[in-house]
């Protein structure tokens, strides 16, 4: 048991810490108050009631310059949850395949993927959003010409519905208030440079839980005469899955982060737009407070259902 | 057969063998054919996979390498590369400067690649194991100060030449480092304040790390631009080079944190009960024998960060500071001459990066491997 | 299953086909690493034969030679009159009749200890899942730890972990076990448990091929007791003779060092 010498000391140690951070807040609180004075910022989150006064490219829910601010960060959370989920869904496909084609027995295959791997991993990823953004706009075919696949048209207006004859893509966005459904060529770039870059991460993961089940694990299953197939399924699967789950969920966040990248290529993401307010309002901290809060909550909720997730591949142990 | 127990229903009968004939052992007279074999067509799907692979790069490949090599451009002539097929590559001749240096003034140029010499020159040295000794510290405590006369100028005859132009590629050796070098001691730190046994440290350090965590690098440098100069007293304002600086180097130190603190909880607990019944203080015992293990343990991961951190350069793009990926649109987005060869331009610094990145990745196995025979298994 | 106790003998040679032949079989992990030579053993129905040797003899690759895990390069296996070749039946065949407990017991952590002996049976289609359980529940009393049906094999001591890994062998109901030192990984008080628990077994006349340091064991349960050293059979005899009169130096060598302990 800890004398009481040791815990007065704990406490005045706490006690002091606490003080010292008290006095930095109200250090930077009093700068604060009068650099805003100087420069008549006023403060308060009453400005989200305000009216916005700019456009926003794209949106899930109708939007334009007379709407509130509060309506414009909404609109910037949607979109990025708009390239969020799908990115984590299809990176995760992608990756998955990969991963597993990097443990495969054909070498052509397992040197193309590592290539895949080491490629995308050492480039930064706004190099590749620029380049995916770059080359979308040199090669997709002309809005007059666009290419046909099934029911959808690509061109440099991005993916969307075959268009009526005679229609033009700004007729189709007028139509609905920014609200069409198409995909823009940024959320178009913005996406397959998300998708492909996690997808290099989450197939190394998906490897490395692979390769960590013992090999014990499966000479034990083929000693009882388990197939390959059986073996895999039934033995090194479900437990690789359990040393995934984790680092797979650091992928997923990384990728809902990576996404704020949208403002290099024009995205209305939800750190554009909060840019955009930020400039027009001249509220920096409120928009600050809003975007810290926002990417909290998103990676809480992730954590959470991957926690969730995790606690059924968990091992149970004494 | 002396099975006494019924065949099982499953299987068809399997016809008993004779001897069967003695194969090789595998020495390494194996041959490349039957290792092309069993790699390529070991089984159905195995051949349907390469037959549809190598498809693909014969079909892709030969133009590639076409376009970037056979029909390419290598001078940086305007009107060669209209009339080429190929790639360009003379815009990386005509506007290596701006890509490679940024905004520097060209007469300084010798300045800014010096600089960046001796810190990569050092970065490589303190790579080398031998070289992990005391004196290692002299030429680190040295370094700063040569490499802000050599930058800046402003002393010895030189010209200076402020923060706001320094870009390109000795920008991004710069940011990395540096902003390594700040991050280190905080996350060391942090590690140790979410480790403590005061119940406030610990709160403080947990919530500093998950909150800086949990944001993308790119709001905390718009943080560092518009809400840092709100912070700072009256009149006092800092350069647009160290808020940037601060900022990565205050993202990086949570991630770092994290790295150390698994290395510190990894370490057996045997470790700290027999530093703490030699009578050695906390901080002996942190110094002394925790921090170094867990070090040693962490280093690959710490190499790791490393890379992050150097790949994350790239956003002060998008605060206005012209590093590697910046000075690229820098140089093209107002010419329009050579704007339409901005793709040769991105492979280029991809290219850049890629070399930077890849050997750093590579090191850091090679540490790795380095470690493991060097601990106790 | 039936008592069928054959008479030692010195190597093994009777009237009855053997159940385990091994006719100079070679095999090399690598370019250069000759790990088992020109290596000739017999196992008959119902004996007990120890493997001992110095770590590196090739015991353990010998055993796994046995059930395919580990290919051989020159020479013929046979188990139960099939003869081991690269052909996924013949191996499954042999392995279905070939129990192995391992070393470091390699229970499936991700299942239940029961479900651990349920997989392979109800999986390879040999019971229906009800039988499986019973048979399961069965092996498990056998070996003593059928309280212990429904925990996690890390909730588990070693000990009770390698007993379940000897029941999970046997609910395929082998006519042979291999056991790759089977205590080595235990800590000494678990030890006597697991060897009670094949003492038994050797008692209810399972034929076993066994490598192991445990000379006390060997003397009290072995038939035949097969001396290797540097992946070849150095000495095999009958155990009395194997530990009164040791013929070979080597073999003189190795056991003044084992028995020392």
């Amino acid at each position: 048991m800890r004398d009481p010498g040791t815990r007065w000391r704990s406490l005045l140690y706490q006690a002091l810490v606490l003080a010292a951070l008290l006095a930095l807040l109200f250090w930077l609180a009093h700068n604060t108050r009068e650099q805003m004075q100087a420069r008549s910022i006023h403060s308060g989150f009453d400005f989200l009631l305000d009216r916005a006064g700019f456009d926003i490219g794209e949106s899930l829910i109708p939007y334009n310059a007379d709407a509130a601010y509060w309506r414009a960060f909404a609109v910037g959370l949607g979109n990025t949850v708009c390239v969020a989920l799908p990115g984590v869904l299809l990176a995760t496909l992608l990756g998955t395949a990969i991963g597993l084609g990097r443990l495969a027995r054909n070498v052509l295959l397992r040197a193309l993927c590592g290539v895949y791997v080491e490629l995308l991993r050492n480039i930064p990823l706004l190099l590749q959003l620029l380049f995916w953004y770059l080359l979308s706009t040199r090669i997709l075919p002309d809005v007059a010409a666009p290419v046909h696949l099934g029911p959808l048209e690509l061109s440099k207006a991005g993916l969307s519905f075959i268009q009526t004859p005679g229609a033009t893509a700004a007729d189709a966005v007028d139509r609905a208030g920014g609200f069409a459904p198409s995909l823009s060529p940024e959320y178009l770039a913005l996406l397959f440079g998300l998708v492909t870059y996690t997808a290099s991460y989450i197939a190394e993961v998906v490897r490395a839980g692979i390769a960590s089940v013992p090999a014990g694990q499966r000479e034990a299953a083929q000693a009882l005469g388990l197939g390959a197939r059986q073996v895999l399924r039934l033995v090194t699967l479900p437990q690789a899955l359990r040393l995934i789950v984790p680092p797979l969920t650091n992928q997923y966040l990384n990728l809902i982060k990576n996404s704020s990248l949208a403002v290099a290529i024009g995205y209305p993401d939800l750190v554009s737009i909060s840019n955009t307010a930020l400039n027009q309002s001249g509220r920096a901290l409120e928009c600050m407070a809003v975007i810290v809060a926002v990417y909290l909550s998103l990676s809480l909720l992730t954590a959470l259902t991957m926690g969730l997730a995790n606690r059924r591949a968990a091992l149970r142990a004494r | 057969m002396d099975s006494t127990r019924p065949q099982s229903t499953r299987t068809a009968p399997v016809p008993a063998h004779g001897l069967i004939a003695p194969r090789p052992a595998p020495a390494a007279a194996h041959g490349i054919w039957a290792w092309l074999r069993d790699n390529l067509f070991g089984s159905l799907p195995s051949a349907l996979a390469t037959v549809l692979l190598a498809a693909c790069l014969i079909w892709l490949l030969p133009p590639a390498v076409d376009w970037a090599w056979s029909s390419a451009v290598f001078r940086a002539d305007l009107d060669a590369c209209r009339a080429a097929q190929g790639a360009c590559w003379g815009v990386v001749h005509e506007k290596f400067r701006i890509i490679v240096f940024g905004r520097y003034p060209q007469d300084a140029l010798w300045r800014a690649a010096l600089a960046s010499a001796l810190l990569l020159g050092l970065l490589l040295l303190s790579a080398l194991r031998s070289c992990w000794r005391p004196w290692l510290l002299l030429p680190w405590s040295l370094l700063p100060p040569v490499y802000f006369v050599l930058m800046h100028g402003g002393v010895a005859g030189l010209s200076l030449v402020p923060t706001e132009r320094w870009g390109g590629l000795p920008l991004t050796l710069l940011l990395a480092s540096v902003s390594m070098a700040l991050a280190f001691p905080l996350g060391v730190l942090l590690a140790l304040g979410r480790r403590s046994s005061l119940p406030a440290l610990r709160a403080l350090c947990g919530a500093y790390v998950e909150l800086v965590r949990g944001v993308p690098l790119i709001s905390v440098l718009f943080m560092a631009s518009y809400v840092l100069p709100l912070l700072l007293p009256a009149g006092v304002s800092l350069d647009v080079l160290l808020r940037v600086l601060l900022a990565i180097a205050l993202f990086a130190a949570a991630y770092l944190a994290e790295v150390l603190r698994g290395g510190l909880q990894a370490l057996p607990a045997g470790q700290q009960e027999a530093a703490l019944s030699l009578g050695l203080s906390y901080w002996q015992m942190q110094g002394r024998v925790l921090l170094p293990q867990a070090l040693t343990l962490v280093l690959p991961g710490l190499v790791n960060n490393f890379i992050s951190t150097f790949k994350d350069t790239s956003l002060v793009t998008i605060v206005s500071l012209y590093e590697l990926t910046g000075g690229l649109g820098l140089a093209l987005d107002s010419d329009p001459d050579w704007q339409a060869y901005k793709t040769e331009g991105y492979l280029f610094i991809a290219l850049l990066y890629f070399v930077f990145c890849f050997g750093l990745s590579r090191y850091s196995r090679r540490l790795e491997r380095m470690l493991a025979h060097a601990r106790p298994a | 299953m039936p008592e069928q106790r054959v008479p030692p003998s010195a190597t093994g040679s009777s009237a009855q086909e053997p159940l385990i032949a091994l006719e100079k079989v070679n095999v090399w992990l690598g370019p250069g690493v000759h790990v088992l030579r020109d290596v000739d053993l017999r196992v008959h129905p119902g004996e007990r034969v120890v493997l001992c040797g110095p770590s590196g003899s090739g015991k353990s690759t010998l055993l796994r030679a046995i059930n395919g895990l580990q290919p051989h390069q020159q020479g013929r296996i046979r188990v139960g009159g099939l003869d081991l070749r690269d052909d996924a039946r013949v191996q499954a065949a042999i392995r279905s009749q070939v129990g192995m407990v391992f070393q470091q017991f390699n229970l499936f952590t991700h299942l239940t200890v029961l479900q651990n002996l349920t997989l392979a049976p109800v999986q390879l289609r040999r019971l229906t899942r009800q039988a499986a359980q019973e048979r399961a529940l069965a092996q498990l009393e056998r070996v003593r730890v059928a309280e212990h049906a429904h925990k996690y094999p890390l909730q588990l001591s070693g000990g009770q972990q390698q007993r379940v890994a000897i029941a999970r062998a046997l609910c395929l109901d082998p006519q042979v076990m291999l056991l790759d030192e089977p205590t080595s990984a235990l800590d000494p008080e678990m030890v006597q448990e697991v060897l009670a628990v094949l003492r038994e077994l050797a008692h209810q006349g399972m034929t076993m091929l066994c490598v192991t340091h445990e000379m006390g064991f060997a003397r009290a349960v072995a038939d035949r007791v097969v001396f290797m050293d540097q992946g070849q059979i150095v000495e095999q005899a009958a155990v009395q003779d194997f530990f009164d009169q040791p013929q070979q130096q080597r073999t003189r060598d190795f056991l003044a060092r084992v028995l020392q302990r």
